[in-house]
């Protein structure tokens, strides 16, 4: 099982952002994203998890696989991070909440409302989240954001057992995981400005 | 799916979960109409009926831009759209959450605010059971004008303005089954089209909802 890109086509507002994007995920494999601010990594991820539809192009291998991490983590404040969890975790078919409570050392956290954690820590609770999706492909945008360094550290290790265990990553990031993944620059892949006839609004990139 | 369910009514009785807010209003309007209607006893008790379901309605109305909205901002309703669980089926257990926590209190609290406003002793039953027919409808079509206005900085206006013309054959046959109840007609006719429009509703708008939804979510 494979994720396979073909020649796609990804928009954002109507927009084309980025053209011709070819690249297959094998089982074990991450990629990372990387590109300047606006240059449509965000899009990109939203296409590919099914969020929106592509412009063009092909996306085999992502229906039902893939756990989407956004900027926002999808936290309830009045819910305590178990119940968080717990939630994320029945919503994916799951019951075993603690392998990823122990991943993100979130244990002596358990019984905190969400509201009440810091940036990071609520960062480590979101992608806490991926762990009891138990899905194959990881697309995470911009995952180490108000993360510490351990909890970096702590995120790398999650992705390389992921990854030992058969699974796929695809991370837009900005800063050095350590991981041995191959690195895929958007910038080339801009859409050209004829593909985007009419585009007056920079904002929309 | 009884995960969904479960949070929603957790979160509903947590603190600012917005438990109660209608059923304060709702309390509040009732207790308030015998002021500015003055002390007749005959003209409060045939208007009762139709301020109660005005009232319900009005209540239900009030809670529902925190439907989704609070979902949204949190990227709850993005990281749901790609879970295992349909939209359709999400947002219709979204709506059954918000009937729980806001359409049945109103349902349960009517035979008490019944009182305050002179309702005739024959109208109770049917009163309750109009509004136990009708205000599942508010709630399912009331999730459709919050996936329409999902992504809508301040969208409360413009949702009311969407959903009330919606609402209109809810209040005008579950009003009329209790107008007809408390005089003591036959109220059966509007019960079944009460029926009929909440059974129809509650089939087609989630799917309404969740496609309304998935435009908002691009």
């Amino acid at each position: 099982m494979t994720l396979t890109i073909r020649d796609l086509c990804v928009a954002r507002g109507g927009l084309p952002v980025l053209q011709g994007l070819s690249f297959t995920l094998a089982p074990g494999q991450a990629l990372i994203l990387r590109g300047p601010n606006g240059s449509g990594k965000t899009t990109l991820l939203r296409t590919l998890a099914g969020l929106q539809p592509p412009l063009a192009g092909q996306i085999d291998g992502a229906e039902e696989q893939i756990a989407y991490a956004a900027h926002s983590d999808g936290l309830k404040a009045m819910l305590s991070v178990r119940e968080n969890l717990t939630f994320w975790a029945d919503v994916f078919g799951q019951s075993d909440i603690v392998p990823a409570l122990d991943a993100f050392a979130l244990m002596p956290l358990i019984d905190r409302l969400a509201g009440t954690l810091s940036a990071g820590q609520k960062r480590r609770l979101g992608l806490a989240r991926m762990l009891v999706t138990g899905r194959p492909i990881w697309m995470l945008d911009e995952p180490t954001v108000s993360l510490d360094v351990d909890a970096v550290a702590q995120f790398a290790v999650a992705v390389r057992r992921h990854l030992a265990a058969g699974g796929m990553a695809l991370i837009a990031t900005h800063i050095d995981l350590g991981l041995e993944a191959e690195v895929l620059d958007v910038t080339p892949f801009r859409a050209t400005q004829d593909t985007r006839a009419g585009a007056s609004d920079e904002a929309f990139l | 799916m009884t995960a969904l369910l479960r949070r929603d009514l957790k979160l509903a009785v947590r603190a600012g979960g917005g438990f109660g807010l209608g059923l304060a209003f709702f309390l509040i309007v009732t207790v308030l109409v015998p002021f500015g209607v003055g002390p007749q006893s005959e003209l409060l008790s045939r208007i009762a009926p139709g301020i109660l379901w005005l009232g319900a309605l009005l209540a239900c109305l009030l809670s529902l831009d925190r439907l989704l909205a609070l979902d949204w901002e949190d990227g709850t309703l993005d990281l749901l759209a790609t879970s295992p669980l349909p939209l359709e089926a999400a947002l219709g257990i979204k709506a059954l959450a918000h009937w729980i926590t806001t359409g049945l209190p109103l349902v349960l609290a009517v035979p008490v605010l019944g009182i305050l406003l002179n309702l005739p002793a024959q109208g109770y039953g049917w009163l309750v059971l109009s509004l136990l027919l009708g205000t599942p409808a508010l709630s399912v079509i009331g999730t459709f004008g919050a996936a329409l206005t999902v992504g809508v900085k301040r969208g409360g206006l413009l949702m009311s303005l969407l959903v009330l013309p919606l609402y209109v054959p809810t209040l005008i046959f579950g009003a009329e089954a209790a107008r007809r109840g408390a005089t003591g007609m036959d109220p059966l006719t509007p019960l079944l089209m009460l029926s009929g429009i909440t059974a129809g509703v509650v089939a087609i708008m989630p799917f309404a909802s969740a496609a309304a939804l998935r435009v908002n979510l691009r």
